[in-house]
């Protein structure tokens, strides 16, 4: 049977819609109200609630605890600070990516691993030899997002922590109400945002306390429709949808590099040794073959193919989720992978791969578009993610 | 008698009647003869009971090729599969494993038992999936042998090689391993959970007298792993109206074509003059002529019975003669008045749709297996259960079901022979140990009927009761299916062909080999 996390006694009553999604084995609001409208504008002006306890969750200690994470992760742990996140992708030999999620470091010998599939196998296989222990916590640590630019307001309200201090990809420890918890200034919507950590026996106390005193701030609680219209504008990939773990790919095309995903930043070659860290060099040398851009439909272009058709112009209003074409001087330079009309930027944008030499920003597109059951192509062109970056995301 | 026939096809089994569809589509005038009132060999349904139907031998579809389905549009001629959705083993100590259709409940479940195991369940999935993609056009042709300079031989090495360099690294080590290996073996490189372990290695010694810890058997798991229905590997289904539903649609689709099926019409043996079949001669006497005889029946009884030492080369007799049976599996059929209440699940519930393993851990198949080895039959067998009334109510009456237990080891060979006597001592050694774990079961039984391997012969006649018409181990596949040089569905008989599982790619309902023959016949023809 499929799980409810440890808010379902909150989120099931609040859910109007009985839209429920599946993540990871447990049950989550599709959006609450009948509509995700309004809660996505909570991400953007106010603060969204969100339930993101089925993440999976590992927490590793011990003395060869960074060592472990920089032998599996790209990104340089070994140099983190205590109570800095790092965001990272980790790659098989091949230097595909297998998973991306974040690293938390809590102390010098303890961290927190979060990701979209289950690794414990994965990282208890590349641990062998290490003074470290790992342990699958996911079902035991409950995780809310509080997202939007009240989002701050509230935590400050009901914690302890200096939290006008704490700073983008930073974690602090806290005291919400009478609950310990840490409190990460992370998100997944590119906004200012926290999401906090804690265990589930404090999931409803500390549920209701951030309703009672986030009300008048506008706290609404968020689902998954809302969440992807902000991730797609904070141009932030989704693992199996917008790229395939290299583990479950069948066939190799389907595999994706850190460089093809836009993550080159985030591979540390001067690390001396991790999992594909040869063929990452070799392939940071070559340049990668795709890349992971935004696209911003034309809308004139768009507006015209239902013209044509004596249409008005229909956007999608929830994100889709499929694999649509993307032509460049009549052949196809690649295909995007999420799209949605941004309520916000008042665009039509997606996140898409394509061959390198159609990659460049302002390079010239065509988005495929069926308009009344016929394919047709709009215009489009490569832009710089991320489509929307406000400056309290890192204030 | 002399009505004039292109093809004669001897015995009415699945692999028969595919044949003779094809044949009959292709334009030949067809004619199929059965021993028994009904068509259909081991895929076959029947009312031991009244009002309880059994798939007497066989249970399950799976391996069924797909493209038989499209070409003989069997759903049109009757044929739906029903799915299977889990495999629930119950543990001794009280306790299961279930393996379950929908993935995040089959990971959690696993993770119960070993977080590891839930993880590499995955990844075991994909490699088997690709390696049963890898190893599937194989199924689909004729074979070609590697020692021949025929040219279709080294056309066909061609291919095959140029297959094999593009599988890549992966794929072709772990073919290697399958190859090679024993289940065990290979499981234990995945998985730590014994349950687990117990109920996959169990399809690497379905069918034949080999334990989960014998050399070869890995393949055989990979064997099983081919099951495709709609495209989807490893599915399995159950044909509503049981296995004879399967030959009943294969043998209206060759009706449809224009095959004539004769039942009770027991061939005694093939005609052979100078060196060619000619037609063969009914145990009445009657002698029906044709340029073609295909034969259904294993290659012990097609050479050694019907057609006979003195026509054949001694060399190709002794090959024919090694080839080996030694049938291992039995079945007990159960009519119920009432579900089987698990002490592990009580109650009724998801996963009586599915099957239920008895086989808590390698330890015990292999246990199972020790006995067997020496000429005793399990006194806790391997078994692989379904209550196919729970998916098809038409099975049984109301309220009241059937169940299948497919059971091993029951060795032909049993030291002494076997009697009515040791039948049922094996069948209550299967109740017994399946009352262990579901009490109320004894109580349950209105009927039991147990067929073991010499029943098998008996009834069907195939030797030694195999249930693949000579068991799936390295030594006796693909081009070496049953004899070597003689794998291609040709005799050294002129005109006389091979159609039966006792041929590649080998038996379980597949239907490839009455295909795959009726193919090459007409490719000969031409």
């Amino acid at each position: 049977m499929l799980k409810t996390t440890p808010f379902h006694a909150r989120t099931g009553a609040l859910c109007a819609s009985h839209a429920w999604r599946r993540w990871a084995g447990y049950v989550v609001a599709s959006s609450y109200e009948l509509s995700h409208e309004r809660e996505y504008h909570a991400i953007r002006s106010a603060a969204a609630l969100l339930d993101i306890s089925p993440l999976y969750k590992y927490a590793v200690r011990g003395k060869d605890a960074a060592r472990f994470l920089d032998r599996v992760m790209t990104r340089d742990v070994g140099r983190s600070q205590p109570g800095q996140v790092l965001y990272t992708p980790w790659c098989d030999g091949a230097g595909k990516v297998l998973d991306d999620g974040t690293v938390t470091r809590l102390d010098g010998e303890a961290f927190r691993v979060t990701s979209a599939e289950p690794n414990l196998r994965w990282f208890l296989d590349n641990a062998l030899g290490l003074d470290v222990a790992i342990a699958d916590v996911s079902d035991s640590i409950a995780a809310l997002a509080l997202q939007g630019p009240t989002s701050r307001a509230i935590l400050e309200r009901l914690c302890d922590a200096d939290l006008a201090r704490l700073k983008y990809f930073r974690m602090t420890a806290a005291k919400l109400r009478n609950a310990p918890v840490t409190i990460t200034r992370t998100g997944y919507t590119g906004d200012l945002g926290y999401e906090i950590w804690l265990s589930t026996a404090d999931a409803l106390a500390v549920w209701d306390a951030l309703i009672e005193v986030g009300t008048s701030y506008g706290i609404t609680p968020a689902g998954m429709l809302a969440l992807d219209v902000a991730r797609i504008e904070a141009g932030l990939m989704l693992l199996d949808v917008d790229y395939v773990p290299a583990n479950k790919a069948l066939i190799e095309s389907q595999t994706s590099s850190p460089f093809e995903l836009d993550l080159g930043w985030a591979v540390k070659l001067d690390k001396e040794q991790f999992v594909g860290r040869p063929a990452l060099a070799a392939e940071a040398k070559r340049g990668p073959e795709w890349q992971f851009v935004g696209v911003q439909v034309d809308w004139g272009s768009f507006e015209a193919l239902y013209l044509e058709t004596g249409l008005a112009p229909r956007v999608p209003a929830a994100a889709w989720r499929t694999s649509v074409p993307l032509y460049a001087g009549g052949e196809q330079a690649g295909y995007a992978t999420s799209g949605v009309w941004s309520p916000l930027l008042k665009a039509y944008i997606a996140l898409a791969h394509l061959r390198s030499r159609w990659a460049a920003p302002g390079t010239a597109l065509e988005l495929e578009v069926t308009v009344e059951h016929r394919r047709k192509r709009a215009a489009a062109r490569v832009v710089k993610k991320p489509f929307f970056d406000p400056e309290r995301k890192r204030a | 008698m002399s009505a004039r026939y292109d093809a004669i096809v001897v015995g009415g089994g699945h692999n028969g009647l595919v044949a003779a569809a094809y044949l009959a589509r292709a334009g030949k005038r067809v004619v199929v003869l059965e021993r028994r009132e009904r068509v259909g060999g081991a895929a076959m349904s029947e009312q031991i009971f009244p009002g309880f139907t059994f798939s007497v031998f066989s249970y399950v579809v799976s391996l069924l090729r797909p493209e038989i389905i499209r070409d003989l549009d069997l759903p049109r001629h009757g044929l739906h599969v029903l799915p299977l959705e889990s495999t629930l083993t119950p543990l001794p100590n009280g306790d299961y494993l279930a393996q379950w259709n929908d993935h995040d409940q089959n990971r959690r479940e696993l993770a119960r038992h070993s977080p590891r195991d839930a993880e590499a369940y995955d990844e075991f999935g994909r490699l088997m999936h690709l390696m049963a993609r890898a190893v599937k056009p194989i199924l689909g042709m004729v074979p070609p042998d590697p020692a021949s300079l025929a040219p279709g031989d080294l056309a066909g090495m061609w291919r095959l090689g140029k297959y094999f360099r593009g599988l890549g690294p992966e794929r072709f080590h772990t073919l290697h391993k399958l190859l090679t290996m024993s289940a065990a073996d290979y499981l234990d490189e995945w998985f730590e959970t014994p349950a687990l372990k117990g109920t996959k290695s169990a399809s690497g010694i379905i069918g034949t007298l080999l334990g989960p810890r014998s050399p070869g058997t890995a393949y055989v798991l990979l064997h099983h792993y081919m099951g495709e229905l709609d495209g989807v590997f490893r599915a399995w289904g159950f044909a509503k109206g049981g296995n004879g539903s399967v030959s009943a649609a294969i043998a209206a689709a060759a009706r449809a074509a224009g095959t004539e099926i004769r039942t009770e019409a027991p061939v005694a043996h093939v005609l052979v003059e100078n060196g060619r079949a000619t037609g063969v001669a009914l145990a009445n006497g009657d002698e029906v002529r044709a340029d073609l005889v295909l034969s259904n029946a294993d290659p012990r009884r097609t050479f050694l019975e019907l057609v006979g030492e003195k026509h054949l080369p001694g060399e190709f007799v002794e090959g024919i003669r090694r080839f080996r049976f030694r049938g291992a599996s039995a079945k007990v059929n159960l009519a119920l008045g009432e579900l089987p209440n698990f002490t592990c699940l009580p109650g009724r519930g998801a996963h009586h749709r599915g099957a239920i393993s008895i086989s808590p851990s390698v330890d015990y198949i292999e246990r199972a297996y020790d006995e067997a080895k020496y000429g005793e039959f399990s006194r806790r067998p391997y078994m692989d259960i379904v209550i196919p009334s729970m998916i098809d109510p038409g099975m049984a009456p109301p309220g009241k079901h059937v169940m299948s237990i497919f059971a091993q080891y029951a060795p032909y060979e049993l030291k002494g022979g076997w009697t009515d006597a040791r039948r049922e001592a094996f069948g209550d050694a299967v109740v017994d140990t399946l009352a262990e774990y579901a009490p109320n079961l004894k109580r349950a039984i209105l009927h039991r009927q147990v067929v073991t391997p010499a029943d098998i012969e008996r009834i069907v006649g195939i030797s030694e009761g195999n249930i693949f018409h000579g068991e799936l181990s390295l030594q006796q596949m693909f081009f070496l299916r049953p004899v070597p040089e003689w794998a291609k569905f040709r005799t050294p008989v002129a005109g006389l062909w091979q159609c039966g599982s006792g041929t590649h790619p080998g038996g379980g309902v597949m239907g490839a080999p009455g295909r795959l023959a009726a193919l090459a016949i007409l490719g000969a023809g031409r």
